[in-house]
């Protein structure tokens, strides 16, 4: 199971949401996106994607202006 | 794998978007592919319909060669929002438009306009374009979506 890392920060709408789904088509079953951003909507709408998509939200993290989500690929 | 998980969401309910893109403004260009990369980001299939003003920004080099839809001003506005745009660090519509044929969006181009304004198939992006095609294939593909817009 790999773990992919996608930096989005300093990002605006809609780019953190299409990278994430860009990751998560890569990404094969099992495996962990890990996406890191600053935009502020995107930290709740990557949630409701990845909820749409069927996926699993693993974590939610957030340290100052910086919010980590870690997906898994059910 | 993936396309399994979509199989069952189309299931439960229609998940398909179909957007017209019939005005040629930059900003309207903007909102078109912000809406469809959106859709495609959380599952659903996109077509987009370019037509008329629309269908101008395939031709070779023209994305993002329209006007502001309001306070153009010559130029000068569009000048002004862009300034805007890049400090805000938003996409440009090359990379929005890569990204959308990435997802497996889908991008259909009007022929009768093409007639009309006697634009030929060389004159348009060829490598962006799935299909050219009329009204009969809107109306298909708008019967089968929970979404379809007017831009």
């Amino acid at each position: 199971m790999a773990e992919i890392k996608v930096d989005v920060k300093g990002q605006t709408c809609p780019v953190p949401l299409v990278e994430c789904r860009k990751a998560l088509r890569k990404a094969a079953a099992g495996d962990i996106v890990e996406i890191e951003g600053t935009h502020p909507t995107s930290k709740k709408e990557i949630p409701m994607a990845v909820k749409a998509l069927g996926y699993k939200i693993i974590s939610i993290d957030e340290e100052g202006n910086t919010w980590k989500i870690k997906i898994c690929k059910v | 794998m993936e396309d399994k998980n979509m199989q069952s969401l189309d299931n439960s309910k229609k998940n398909k978007a179909t957007i017209i893109v019939h005005s040629g403004d930059m900003d309207k260009i903007y909102s078109a592919l912000i809406v469809g990369n959106g859709a495609l980001s959380m599952g659903m299939e996109v077509s987009l319909y370019f037509t008329f003003w629309g269908l101008q920004r395939l031709k070779k080099g023209g994305l993002d060669k329209g006007p502001l839809s309001k306070m153009h001003m010559f130029g000068l506005g569009k000048m002004m929002i862009k300034k805007r745009m890049n400090k805000a660090n938003v996409a440009s519509l090359d990379k929005m438009i890569t990204d959308f044929k990435e997802l497996g969006g889908k991008i259909l181009a009007c022929d009768m306009t093409m007639e009309i304004m006697g634009v030929k198939p060389e004159d348009l992006r060829q490598d962006l374009i799935d299909d050219y095609c009329a009204v009969g294939t809107y109306i298909q593909e708008a019967m089968e979506s929970s979404m379809t817009l007017f831009i």
